[in-house]
């Protein structure tokens, strides 16, 4: 089962590369991370996408709290949250088929940035479900570049994950 | 107060007890080295990085104070590298400081340069790159908190060389404050309260206590709680020394070369209280046939190693000490138990044994060692079968008296670190059991031994095999001795190049003189006992089967 993790970690150099390096040599499999500066210009936060049953999660969030730069960890997973995703897609578009590809932007809500003689680059932002239906339906075109940022997550309503002033790390 | 970055790390060094440190010069660590000359601090010259590396973690396990080692950048850091490793593997407390190159030259593959903190990220509890002076007396602090605290490790300082001749400030660093730490030490009561009732309904207890009962100082309350409801205790290889070996509630080491009385009642009991382990490979075989019977209950200060191999079904988090202190408090003691009857002839009917034929037996070596020293030296190993011959026939009977390398498996790691136990315990018998593979990866810190007085005995038992690879290879591979054949030095001739003194034994009656011999000398000695060549490790576990299908 994927697993989305709210983690905050210290601002410090090599956090990102602690944090990786973890993944890699537990051998955990990360789906998407994503990762930027909060509110506390300190304080990073990193949403993790992760996959594996409760035993591989546990693992991963005990060894995660092992690390000294990581102040925090939620797994929202079962939290009703906000995730988005961005998405740059660069796709065929002849003068012939740029009406209709920019007939789905409109269906997907996603903006043209940019506009080349054969192609059109799109920008996107939704959840997972969206993004994927979104590509999806430009595949028929031609994509000539796709990047996307990874999922960042939010818990609705008042409930929060972000930092304390009590300093600790809390298990959920 | 003003001052370089290099008064300000041997003042921080000061004000955290350091003592001694083990290291070795070179170019951006001149700094330090020259501060280091008029400090009070003792400095350990060894004649090879990885050796300060191992006499730092010998020094730290002897004393339970944490081990610090210095060495320049690049090739002198990196041969820290398999030093820390090992450490980090055993949890030893440990502060690594390495030069590095000035910081106007990191990431341009400068002379004597490799990113040390990026090497060392998988093998240290955490590790510093400090940029800056001011930062440095805080930094040692953080350093020197998070090495000793918890689940103890090693930690590494990385110092560029301008950080080190610069100037600064001095501020004193005033209480550590890492948001993100957590070392947590109090058991919660609800977990406790479960063990109890777990304990108390248990027919068919084992103990199985680990390095964590020695590092934690908890083997005061290990033997209550054995005592108190007559608890059969086996211990890892690093739990050896945390319950006395001659009790006669010890079934002494558990797992692939344990005992067989140990093994049989993992095997029967129906509860397992794992103390301070972390359910090693070595020790489980395999998984779904460890303790198939039981309810398994762990006590650890590290969370993450709760359920990391195995499913547990009752964890206690915690500080061994404090936990196993709060168990005890709520229990009631009990009568003797048919159980504890069983393994008492389980113990008699399987006890450790070998052929006598004549020759020299490196199993009777160890055994006079024992007896020659009353079982009171502090024994370090190398590792292999001499290592687990040294497990088996020397009784240890208090901790910290056996030093080797568990995790790791670290040949060349006996050596050094009985230089470092020496340090830390000048006044008493450091003896390391070596192989005559093993030796040979650090046999260069005879100079040390020598030139700072400290007169740690080798024991090398001589069977001119790499032997553990050879006993692989024998009964696994058909006899295909490949590449374990050694073509060894004279030992005896090289130990008196170094200005130590060599003993070679030739035959079984010469041990025990050679031993005397030996203890009665105030230098390093070096003792050559060729042993039988082919002699193996028995009991042993074969790979992938069960713990209680033990071999010989």
């Amino acid at each position: 089962m994927r697993h989305t993790l709210a983690v905050l970690v210290e601002n410090n150099p090599g956090v990102l590369a602690r944090v990786a390096g973890l993944f890699s040599r537990r051998g955990f499999n990360i789906d998407s991370l994503a990762v930027g500066r909060t509110e506390n210009p300190d304080v990073s936060r990193m949403t993790i996408v992760v996959d594996g049953d409760d035993r591989v999660l546990e693992q991963v969030t005990k060894q995660l709290h092992k690390l000294v730069d990581v102040i925090k960890i939620n797994d929202i997973t079962v939290d009703e949250y906000v995730d988005r995703e961005l998405v740059l897609i660069k796709v065929n578009a002849d003068p012939a088929q740029r009406g209709e590809v920019m007939q789905i932007a409109d269906v997907f809500r996603a903006r043209i940035v940019d506009l080349g003689r054969r192609t059109l680059t799109l920008e996107c932002t939704g959840n997972e479900g969206k993004i994927n239906a979104f590509e999806e339906s430009l595949r028929p075109y031609g994509i000539k570049e796709l990047v996307r940022t990874g999922k960042i997550a939010m818990v609705r309503g008042s409930k929060y994950t972000g930092y304390h002033d009590n300093g600790t790390k809390e298990e959920n | 107060m003003q001052k370089t970055g290099a008064q300000i790390l041997v003042d921080s060094l000061l004000a955290e007890g350091v003592d001694t440190i083990f290291g070795y010069p070179g170019g951006v660590v001149l700094p330090i080295y020259d501060v280091l000359y008029d400090s009070e601090i003792r400095h350990i010259l060894t004649r090879h990085e990885q050796g300060a590396a191992h006499a730092a973690d010998g020094y730290a396990r002897a004393s339970g104070k944490p081990g610090v080692c210095l060495a320049t950048s690049g090739p002198g850091a990196t041969n820290l590298v398999t030093g820390i490793a090992n450490a980090y593997m055993d949890s030893v407390p440990m502060v690594a400081i390495t030069g590095q190159v000035a910081t106007s030259l990191l990431g341009r593959d400068s002379f004597q340069e490799a990113d040390i903190t990026g090497i060392t990220l998988p093998i240290t509890k955490h590790n510093f790159l400090v940029k800056d002076p001011k930062d440095i007396a805080r930094t040692v602090r953080e350093a020197f908190y998070i090495a000793t605290s918890g689940r103890p490790g090693p930690v590494l300082i990385d110092m560029p060389k301008d950080v080190s001749s610069g100037v600064a400030e001095h501020i004193e660093p005033g209480p550590v404050q890492l948001p993100g730490y957590v070392a947590k030490k109090e058991p919660d009561p609800e977990q406790v309260a479960r063990a109890v009732r777990a304990i108390e309904e248990a027919e068919r207890p084992v103990i199985y206590a680990g390095g964590g009962v020695v590092s934690g100082g908890a083997h005061g309350e290990l033997l209550e709680l054995s005592e108190m409801l007559l608890i059969p205790v086996a211990t890892t290889l690093m739990g050896l020394g945390g319950f006395p070996g001659n009790h006669p509630l010890s079934v002494g080491m558990l797992g692939m070369h344990g005992s067989k009385y140990a093994n049989y009642a993992v095997n029967e009991c129906d509860l397992l209280i794992g103390v301070g382990v972390r359910f090693d490979d070595r020790v489980t075989s395999k998984l779904e046939e460890f303790a198939p019977g039981a309810t398994i209950m762990h006590i650890d200060i590290d969370p993450a190693e709760i359920g990391k191999n195995v499913d547990v079904d009752i964890p206690v988090v915690g500080d061994v000490r404090l936990a196993l202190r709060q168990i005890i408090k709520r229990l009631k003691p009990r009568l003797a138990s048919r159980w504890r009857d069983k393994i008492a002839i389980w113990k008699k009917e399987h006890p450790f044994g070998f052929e006598e034929n004549g020759r020299i037996k490196p199993q009777q070596v160890i055994q006079e060692i024992c007896n020659v020293t009353k079982g009171n030296a502090r024994i370090t190993t190398e590792v292999g079968q001499h290592q687990m011959w040294a497990a088996q026939y020397y009784t240890f009977t208090r901790p910290r008296t056996f030093i080797s390398s568990g995790g790791l498996g670290t040949m060349g790691f006996g050596f050094p670190a009985a230089i470092g136990v020496q340090v830390a315990c000048p006044d008493e018998t450091v003896i390391d059991i070596a192989g005559d593979g093993s030796i040979q990866m650090n046999i260069q810190e005879l100079a040390t031994a020598v030139h700072y007085k400290l007169p740690v005995k080798i024991a090398i038992m001589n069977n001119g095999f790499l032997g553990m690879v050879r006993q692989w290879q024998e009964l696994f591979y058909n006899r295909r001795y490949s590449y374990t054949e050694l073509e060894n030095p004279d030992f005896v001739k090289l130990a008196e190049a170094y200005g130590a003194v060599g003993i070679r034994v030739s035959k079984k009656s010469e041990v025990r003189p050679a031993l005397e011999e030996a203890m009665a000398v105030e230098k390093p000695v070096v003792i050559d006992f060729p042993i039988e060549r082919e002699e193996n490790v028995y009991p042993m576990v074969p790979p992938g089967e069960p713990i209680h299908k033990m071999l010989g």
